[in-house]
């Protein structure tokens, strides 16, 4: 073949937000026709990357090949008409049409001016039949099950002629029988010739179906090998390389006895979940995304109703059903999402600081301005926020600023307890190391802090114990002296 | 800084705009409508504007959470010949009105009922409400007007205290009451803050079920009492009593300045809105202009209003 036998190739591929480096110079090149794996922590720059061969992101710099095109100029659309197709984990179905009518929505056949319903019918079966699964191409997608609903976005990307198919985590809604019958689909897909960049947590499933595997690392390609030239302590070790520094302040006081102690959650995302945090302690809550973390911090908040398990706090059992009633026996929780959940984000600095302790701030329900006034400053200087005036609209700030903004509201209810959820996703290096700072400040002032993550070094550099979660249970529990990346990721992954 | 300044520019303005249209519509009608301008009909203004003015500070609290109540209007016209029947039976004055208070009260909690509990937009819930309540108006009073009650009743709409109108100190203590909750009282913050974003607010601690239900209750509520206001005025219970009042009501809401979609508005503002429709409408009687042509101005000012509304926070997002 005298045609280049890649069929996409970066070169010195760079993005940069805001002066964060997304990517840092990665070169990549996939052969025609392989399913190549992508693997690397949480922020490794693989969404990024995805967006850059989508369309979504320019890169800063470097330059880059589809099928012997340049592609430096890309956008959404001429990735689509070069054939590049995408499956997202969030699927991009309208759940009220038709398989049929998804598949061809946009690009109906017609007759005349009317749809041609016989042709499409019998395109649409021809397609699935193809790939050797069965679904009703009348069926509304509503009544699919999720890996059915998958094979109808597989579809509707091959009617679209394309080449080239990212596949972005498609396994992580699915059960194990669905994961075969997709894998036999993507099977048939590379038969076909369509090249797959495949990306996936799951370990076990790369050395199952991928021809060859590329780790990132903090936004830089580390190593492009044959999947079966590697094995699975070798990968993980190039996911997470780094070494763990002096970035995390150390521990200044002793722990305590047990404050909390959690038996039994279970709801229908958590299934029978314990732990017992002590005073002074942060314990670190891993596992990948979707494993449970975040509900399991709502159930303890009262967030979300728990349908089994009792709460003890300080020995005693208490009953959580609401936010306030956590609350109310001193228990907070910094949310993973700011603005949908942690902020007013048209409200100003003062509105939100003082927002969830405006009981402390008032008298028979009138809030004393001066008080008020005290609080406000005394907690967003403890936090250094940085605003033109304390009526400044939360919207106006940055990311690492509103997450000060949502930390300050949290201090201002005096709650002995805390629960973080991400507390550093999307901030810049330095207001990281202001929060890991005050999260020891809190522990050394006797607080307890319960602090989920997906960035393994700031869970094992900040955590005295970490608990791993998986599919909605927990896998198991290191202690600060035993534990090491790998034996998180063994735990979290299957 | 910048924008922050500009923004603060284009706010100012914003603040004020509707003082401006009030003066200019005063300015306008004492000069085409032949005895606009004079004390006894601004006296007749106010006294007008009250039997909107009472509902309106309970919806804005509903618009300001992020909600709407439209079944006022049809709430005064059952607690017009709810309060009206009460009394022809023999009831006490003072016994009926507080029996419909109550009533109105208990309306409103099962719209917040309806709204909260079981997650109906509010908009569909007082909708239903609208049409439940009005029919009610008419089985209570079988279609007919409802009269013959003792003459004391009339103070409440008719009576004076000194030279202002006992209907406009009954809204001036509603206003007075609204402010201080909206502006002084932690409840107040959580109005707002619900209204900006009821999952934070949630998260945050505050009983989102307590707001509710508050907001919504004294919604019904002082409907019921605008409906009696507006009965002894008029010194019949008529089934077809405040029919078309929600949309006045809400207009002169918006017209102050309260974001349809939660979270903003001054209630001081409101009473220029609220005066601004009370002008308008006036006016246009004073103009001898038909009802017909009226509604139609009507409905183009609370359009007009709620674009303002949406193009300024178009126009904020923009800058930020």
């Amino acid at each position: 073949m005298t045609t280049n036998d890649n069929i996409l190739a970066l070169k010195h591929i760079t993005k940069r937000f805001s002066g964060v480096l997304a990517l840092d110079d990665v070169s990549l090149e996939l052969r025609r026709g392989e399913i190549h794996a992508l693997v690397g922590e949480n922020g490794a720059g693989k969404s990024t990357l995805i967006k850059v061969i989508t369309g979504a992101h320019l890169p800063t710099f470097g330059e880059w090949t589809f099928d012997d095109k340049e592609m430096t100029n890309n956008s959404p659309a001429i990735s689509k008409a070069a054939g590049i197709g995408v499956i997202y984990q969030e699927l991009n179905l309208m759940p009220q049409l038709t398989v049929r009518e998804n598949i061809f929505y946009g690009k109906e056949i017609k007759k005349g001016i009317f749809l041609d319903e016989k042709n499409m019918y019998r395109d649409c079966l021809k397609m699935i039949d193809d790939l050797g699964v069965s679904v009703d191409p009348n069926a509304l997608v509503r009544d699919l099950s999720i890996a059915e609903q998958q094979v109808v976005e597989i579809v509707k990307a091959i009617s679209e002629d394309i080449k080239f198919l990212i596949m972005d985590e498609p396994t992580a809604p699915l059960t194990n029988t669905e994961i075969d019958k997709l894998f036999s689909v993507v099977e048939k897909l590379r038969a076909k010739g369509i090249t797959i960049l495949y990306i996936s947590h799951r370990l076990e499933e790369i050395f199952r179906i991928s021809d060859r595997v590329t780790v990132l690392r903090d936004g830089r390609h580390v190593i492009t090998m044959n999947t079966a030239d590697t094995d699975r302590p070798m990968l993980i070790k190039h996911m997470v390389g780094r070494e763990i520094g002096q970035e995390y302040p150390k521990r200044t006081t002793p722990i305590g006895p047990p404050v909390l102690e959690v038996e039994g959650y279970t709801n229908a995302a958590i299934h029978d979940c314990s732990l017992t945090l002590h005073k002074g302690e942060i314990l670190g809550l891993a596992g990948l995304v979707g494993a449970g973390r975040t509900e399991f911090a709502r159930g303890i908040f009262g967030a979300d109703p728990i349908s089994r398990g009792t709460m003890r706090l300080n020995g005693e059992i208490v009953e959580i059903r609401t936010p306030k009633d956590a609350i109310r026996h001193r228990i907070g929780l910094i949310t993973e999402d700011r603005k949908s959940q942690g902020l007013l984000i048209n409200k100003g600095i003062d509105f939100n600081v003082v927002y969830a302790s405006l009981k402390s701030v008032s008298r028979a329900g009138f809030v004393q301005k001066k008080k008020e006034a005290a609080t406000v400053s005394r907690f967003s200087e403890a936090m250094h926020i940085k605003a033109h005036s304390s009526a400044q609209l939360a919207k106006t700030l940055s990311g690492g600023n509103q997450q000060k903004v949502v930390l300050a509201k949290w201090l201002a209810t005096q709650c002995d307890i805390l629960i973080f959820d991400e507390p550093t996703r999307g901030i810049d290096v330095g207001a990281k190391r202001e929060i890991y700072q005050l999260m020891r400040d809190l522990v050394s002032e006797g607080k307890s802090i319960l602090m989920i993550s997906s960035e393994m070094p700031e869970l094992i550099g900040m955590s005295d114990r970490i608990l791993v979660m998986r599919k909605g249970a927990i896998t198991g529990m290191l202690s600060s002296e035993d534990v090491k990346q790998e034996s998180i990721l063994e735990l979290a992954t299957e | 800084m910048d924008t922050a300044v500009k923004v603060k520019k284009q706010k100012s303005i914003s603040k004020y705009a509707i003082y401006i249209v009030l003066l200019a519509l005063t300015a306008f009608f004492s000069i085409v409508a032949e005895g606009f301008f004079t004390t006894t009909n601004f006296f007749n203004i106010l006294r007008q504007v009250a039997v909107y003015g009472i509902p309106a500070v309970g919806m804005t609290m509903v618009i300001i959470t992020g909600g709407i109540d439209i079944s006022v209007g049809s709430m005064m016209g059952a607690a017009s010949v709810g309060c009206a029947s009460l009394m022809v039976a023999g009831l006490n004055p003072i016994l009926a009105m507080l029996i419909v208070l109550i009533v109105g009260l208990i309306v409103g909690l099962l719209n917040g009922f309806f709204t909260y509990e079981v997650g109906i937009p509010p908009m569909i819930v007082t909708l239903a409400a609208m049409s439940i309540l009005r029919g009610l108006a008419y089985i209570i009073s079988g279609g007919l007007p409802v009269y013959g009650f003792p003459a004391s009743f009339t103070a409440l709409g008719q009576g004076y205290l000194g030279p202002i109108p006992i209907p406009v100190i009954i809204m001036a203590i509603c206003f007075a009451v609204g402010y201080i909750t909206l502006e002084k009282t932690s409840f107040g913050r959580y109005v707002y803050g619900i209204g900006s974003n009821r999952e934070a607010s949630r998260l945050s601690g505050v009983s989102v079920r307590k707001v509710m239900y508050s907001v919504y209750g004294l919604c019904g509520m002082l409907a019921a009492l605008a409906g009696m206001v507006l009965l002894s005025r008029v010194n019949s219970g008529q089934p077809k009593a405040g029919e078309m009042y929600e949309m006045d009501i809400i207009t002169a809401v918006v017209l102050g300045g309260v974001s349809t979609t939660g979270g903003e508005g001054k209630i001081t503002r409101v009473i220029a809105g609220l005066l601004v429709m009370g002008v308008l409408l006036n006016g246009m009687i004073l103009m001898n202009i038909p009802d017909y042509y009226q509604r139609v101005v009507k409905g183009a000012v609370l359009l007009l209003a709620i674009s303002a509304d949406m193009m300024s926070q178009k126009r904020l997002s923009k800058k930020i």
